[in-house]
């Protein structure tokens, strides 16, 4: 842990961190950087998520050619609730990174990483079934794990665990919320 | 779990529904085929049949609750679930696990892989139609599984892999039934290849199918044996070492035929490699040592010292009562499964209980590759193909 806990974030083993890469290519595509237990996220701005991306892919000295997960996670009921997460890795390199993208609970939306990698195709239906996050230029998006006509999307914070189907015969004494 | 509209009635060819009841699926994994005779036109893989809400349910549990979980997540693997999930509550906590504790955990972990690896070689054996692997894989099987009942009380579900190190100090007599595995496995594989490698039909049956180039497997986000027969030597172990792996000496075995025979040369050649991981671990576990590291507050105290220092009891009280709160952040840590790379994305708000949980399925990810797989080739071959992507339904769908 300690190794990747760099303080001096601007260069890594000699050679400027990918951070340093993306400001150079565009202020703006790096909005925010955080560094925790030697994991580094860029927090992009929704605008440039899939500029960035292809960057982060197609830059000679960054590489990260595998995405290797995607997935949301909802901070309900603070706002902007909803951060949608690409992990990326560069195999030559040994290297990591994370791409975060802030969204608001009433314009869920983010432009779909598909065209970029081919991989992303389920990993954003998921989100899509299970927060609820519509992908723009997704070829294929419909539900993947839940049925069509499912109302609701179980991941967000306000969904219930127990879900919302009523059970019909409690014994004597039981409510709902005791089960 | 969806329709999945496929266009019917045009020229020649079929909408065949294959699935989710059908027993080269490994489960219950539906797959929709558009064939033209027997060539497959087109493939749409419908998964979500098993969809059992284990990352929501894990919201509604401590961190340290979690954990049986997880084991039910990939039921061919739990010591890997068990371990990717522990690591990153560790890494949350940035909590060290005693290097004893991280040997007896490769150790176990490695065991898996050959189980998970002994399944897999004979339901795909079984599905293509040689029913004699199945019954060898399975009798070798039975004796890991042995084991992991003397070290954990459970032959599945084990829920070894703890917090800070592992649940229980390795039982009685250990020692000798790992060295007696040890002893008799390497011929036992040999018997397996003897079986199939060089059998034509076998060869006939695999060769050349299911081809995808290296290219094609990282844009899709593949892992596992699936990548290296492509030629990739992606491997968590070696790239990213975690639990002292970058101790031990094995090799990242990669092909570059990358077809269902290349896949299943893989997949010997890693018994192989775990036999010789599994060896180094017996060496370096020594007699005695801690097998969980001293967090007070995180990890459950000895038995015996609840029962002489007040702390200790209050301290057992508060994890299994209220559970910890790790600091609020997000940890992002990766293992290498049988199936490849498993991950988990944990991200706490400072509560007891997790913010959110993410699983990186391998099974799952790998899974969205299979059209490319199948999509030209006949209607058998697309057992073929399921069956050398390795999947687990109960990982696909969490």
């Amino acid at each position: 842990l300690t190794e990747n806990s760099n303080q001096n974030a601007n260069v890594v083993g000699g050679r400027l961190s990918s951070v340093e890469h993306l400001r150079a290519w565009d202020t703006n595509a790096v909005a925010e950087v955080v560094e925790y237990r030697g994991e580094t996220t860029i927090v992009v701005p929704r605008e440039l998520l899939r500029a960035t991306a292809a960057r982060c892919r197609d830059d000679a000295s960054m590489q990260f050619n595998l995405l290797t997960d995607a997935t949301c996670l909802d901070r309900h009921p603070y706002e902007p609730r909803f951060e949608v997460v690409y992990q990326l890795v560069c195999i030559s390199r040994r290297e990591k990174l994370r791409l975060k993208v802030r969204l608001s609970g009433k314009d869920p939306v983010i432009d779909s990483l598909v065209p970029v990698w081919p991989g992303a195709n389920w990993l954003e239906r998921e989100i899509f079934d299970l927060f609820g996050i519509h992908f723009n230029d997704h070829p294929d998006l419909r539900r993947i794990v839940l049925p069509d006509d499912w109302e609701g999307y179980p991941l967000r914070r306000d969904y219930p665990v127990e879900g919302y189907r009523d059970i019909p015969t409690l014994p004597l004494g039981f409510t709902k919320t005791s089960i | 779990m969806t329709t999945v509209q496929t266009a019917v009635g045009q020229a020649k060819t079929m909408v065949l529904n294959m699935g989710p009841q059908h027993p080269s699926t490994h489960g219950v994994l539906r797959i929709v085929l558009e064939l033209d005779g027997e060539t497959v036109v087109k493939a749409v893989p419908d998964c979500g049949y098993l969809h059992t809400g284990i990352e929501k349910s894990c919201e509604d549990k401590t961190y340290s609750q979690a954990i049986t979980l997880t084991d039910r997540m990939d039921y061919l693997n739990p010591l890997g679930n068990n371990l990717v999930y522990c690591m990153a509550v560790e890494k949350l906590l940035d909590l060290q696990v005693p290097k004893r504790a991280q040997y007896i955990r490769v150790m176990m972990v490695e065991l898996q892989r050959i189980s998970s690896h002994l399944v897999w070689l004979g339901t795909h054996a079984i599905d293509l139609g040689a029913m004699t692997v199945f019954l060898y894989c399975f009798r070798e099987r039975e004796e890991i599984l042995k084991i992991f009942e003397m070290f954990s009380g459970q032959r599945m579900m084990t829920s070894y892999i703890r917090i800070g190190g592992v649940a229980l100090q390795p039982p009685a007599g250990w020692r000798q039934a790992i060295e007696r595995f040890l002893k008799y496995m390497p011929s036992r594989v040999d018997e397996y290849e003897t079986l199939l490698t060089e059998n034509r039909i076998w060869m006939g049956r695999t060769k050349n199918i299911g081809y995808i180039s290296a290219e094609d497997a990282i844009a899709l986000s593949m892992t596992g044996p699936t990548i290296r027969a492509a030629g990739v030597a992606y491997d968590n172990r070696k790239l990213f070492p975690y639990s002292s792996y970058d101790e031990f000496e094995f090799d990242v075995p990669t092909r570059t035929d990358s077809d269902c025979f290349g896949r299943y040369m893989i997949r010997v050649a890693e018994m192989r490699e775990s036999l010789k991981i599994v060896r180094q671990a017996l060496d370096k576990i020594t007699d005695d040592g801690a097998i969980k590291t001293e967090a007070p507050g995180i990890v459950p105290p000895q038995r015996e010292k609840m029962k002489t220092e007040m702390e200790a009891l209050i301290y057992h009280f508060k994890i299994f009562t209220e559970g910890f709160s790790p600091p609020a952040g997000e940890a992002f840590v990766t293992v290498e499964s049988p199936r490849g790379e498993l991950g988990c994305f944990i991200a706490s708000d400072g509560s007891p209980k997790p913010l959110r949980v993410h699983f990186r399925a391998p099974s799952f990810i790998n899974l969205q590759a299979l059209p490319k797989l199948v999509e030209g080739q006949l209607i058998s071959d697309v057992i073929a193909c399921i069956g050398t992507i390795d999947i687990v339904l109960g990982e696909v769908d969490r």
